[in-house]
This record gives structure tokens, C-alpha cells and sequence, in this order.
């Protein structure tokens, strides 16, 4: 208990707090930010995806101890956006594989 | 994850729902500008201003705006205050709400399941591993965060702290203090 509550190591900070462990959760983070003050999604609707997403992910078996958020944060933004019909998962894949040609290219 | 990130990004900016200049001004703001200081200094201007107190605890969103901190998640910002009878934790049972504009971006512990599951059967429990022993007689009140609502605790003044600037003073708030998973340390 004690220690899923103290920082778990590794998790860059400041002495005024977390920071963001890697870009892409920033990224995530901002994006998500812009696309509620766009009005594609309300707060309300936000926390719901988000929860439903974290409680998937403790179903699944994560330990749930705060070093996976980013990427329950990203999953669920994803289906939102998804759902908002902003994108879809089909057109996701696809841009997925765009990236990987473009690093290789 | 960051080629999943890259590939939402790209599809986003083409279809002109971000832009991608925009976003790394966002995480500036949220990186360097915000943070726990802004709710630090909201508290110090509570404890010396009586009159801004009163205001904060009456209609915290508006009292926090005048001091410039707007926004958001922040909008339906409810201040707490710590008394020697009464102490306030802050906790999001379902994901993770938190008053961004004035603390930041949480902590991982905030956001663990242990201590969304703890602080509300066991909050005692919870004060004791963050080093936090109150007296059997402080009423310990926990707040459940909501998209709609988000809390600010403000903390008890530390003693000895008469003399101090209004600056000094918000040296004393540490971001723990303000979600009630800490007290304000002395200066």
C-alpha cells in the first residue's frame, strides 16, 4: 500500500510535481484539451470513457497503480474521437501504418 | 504509443480539429506555467486577505478567476478548509478529476487505484502512509471529485508564520497540503 502510494520510481518530477514521462503523453494530454474546447466532447463525457477504460484495464488485470494512465487516457480518447465520428479505427490503422513507412522511409 | 499518437495527431490536424501549434502551447502552459504554484498562492492570499477567504469559500470558481486562473477543468472549482476540528481529502473514485488551472496535473498516486479505493474506506489509513497523524478527535471529510466539481483544500496556516509576506506564505503550500494528503509546511 505504502508504496503504490509514494511515487513510483522512475517517474520524472519536479519538486512541484509530475511531469509528463514521456512527449506523447503530453501530446495525448493536449490533445484531448483542444478537442473538448472545440466542443467535440463534454467533460462529463471525458470522465466516462476514461473510467470505462481504466476499469477495463484493472478487468484485464492491470494493477491500476498510475504508470499505465497515459495509455488508458490515450485508448479512450481514441474511441471517442472515434465515436464523435472525428475518425474511425479503420482510418487510425491505416495512419499507424503511414508513420512506419515514413520512419523507414 | 507514439506512433499511435502521431497517427491520431495527423488525422486530427488534417480534418482541421487541432492545431498542432496550438498543442505544444498548451503543454507549455500546463508544464511550466501552471502547476501547484497558482493554488499555493490562492491559499496565501486566504490566509492573510479575510475578506478574499470568505469570498473563496462562498464562490471558489469566481474568488480563483480574480487572481487569473481560469479555465478548463477548473470551472467549478469548491474550496475546503482545513480547521483544528475538521480535515478535508481529496479523491476521483472514478478516473482521476482534478482541479488542473490551480494544482496542475496529478500526481500518479492520485491517480492509483489504491488510493482511489483507500482514501474513502480508510482515509485515516491513507493520512498514516503520507506520514499524517490527526488527533482522534478531527473529523476527516472526504471529497469525491466529479467532471462537474472539483475541490481545493486550503490548508491550516502554520504557526509562527505571523511576520511573513504573502509570497513567503505561499512557499508554505505544498500541493499535497492542497488535496489533504498533507499539511502546509513551516517556513
Amino acid at each position: 500500500m505504502k508504496q503504490a502510494l509514494a511515487a513510483p520510481p522512475g517517474e520524472p518530477r519536479d519538486e512541484s510535481g509530475p511531469i509528463f514521462r514521456e512527449p506523447w503523453e503530453a501530446q495525448a494530454f493536449a490533445m484531448t484539451l483542444a478537442l473538448y474546447e472545440r466542443g467535440l466532447f463534454t467533460w462529463p463525457e471525458w470522465a466516462e470513457a476514461l473510467a470505462v477504460e481504466i476499469s477495463a484495464a484493472q478487468t484485464s488485470g492491470d494493477p491500476d497503480l498510475g504508470d499505465t494512465y497515459y495509455r488508458h487516457w490515450l485508448a479512450a480518447l481514441e474511441k471517442l474521437v472515434a465515436e464523435k465520428g472525428a475518425s474511425s479505427p479503420e482510418e487510425l490503422t491505416r495512419y499507424r501504418r503511414a508513420c512506419i513507412d515514413t520512419v523507414a522511409g | 504509443m507514439e506512433r499511435r499518437v502521431r497517427a491520431l495527431r495527423t488525422v486530427l490536424a488534417e480534418k482541421g480539429y487541432i492545431d498542432p501549434a496550438a498543442l505544444d502551447v498548451l503543454i507549455d502552459t500546463y508544464e511550466r506555467k501552471t502547476g501547484p504554484r497558482n493554488g499555493a498562492r490562492v491559499v496565501a492570499r486566504a490566509w492573510v486577505d479575510a475578506e478574499f477567504r470568505n469570498w473563496l469559500l462562498r464562490d471558489a470558481t469566481a474568488a480563483i478567476a480574480s487572481l487569473g486562473y481560469t479555465g478548463r477543468q477548473g470551472e467549478h472549482m469548491v474550496a475546503l478548509e482545513n480547521t483544528a476540528s475538521c480535515h478535508n481529502l481529496v479523491v476521483c473514485t472514478l478516473c482521476s478529476c482534478y482541479p488542473w488551472p490551480v494544482l496542475g496535473l496529478p500526481p500518479t498516486w492520485y491517480k492509483s487505484a489504491p488510493y482511489r479505493a483507500r482514501a474513502v474506506k480508510d482515509p485515516r489509513g491513507v493520512l498514516a502512509d503520507f506520514g499524517i497523524r490527526l488527533p482522534e478527535s478531527t473529523e476527516i471529510r472526504v471529497w469525491d471529485s466529479t467532471a462537474e466539481v472539483r475541490y481545493l483544500v486550503i490548508p491550516q496556516r502554520p504557526p509562527g508564520t505571523d511576520t511573513l509576506s504573502e509570497e513567503q506564505l505561499a512557499a508554505c503550500v505544498t500541493r499535497d497540503s492542497m488535496i489533504g494528503t498533507g499539511l502546509a509546511r513551516p517556513p
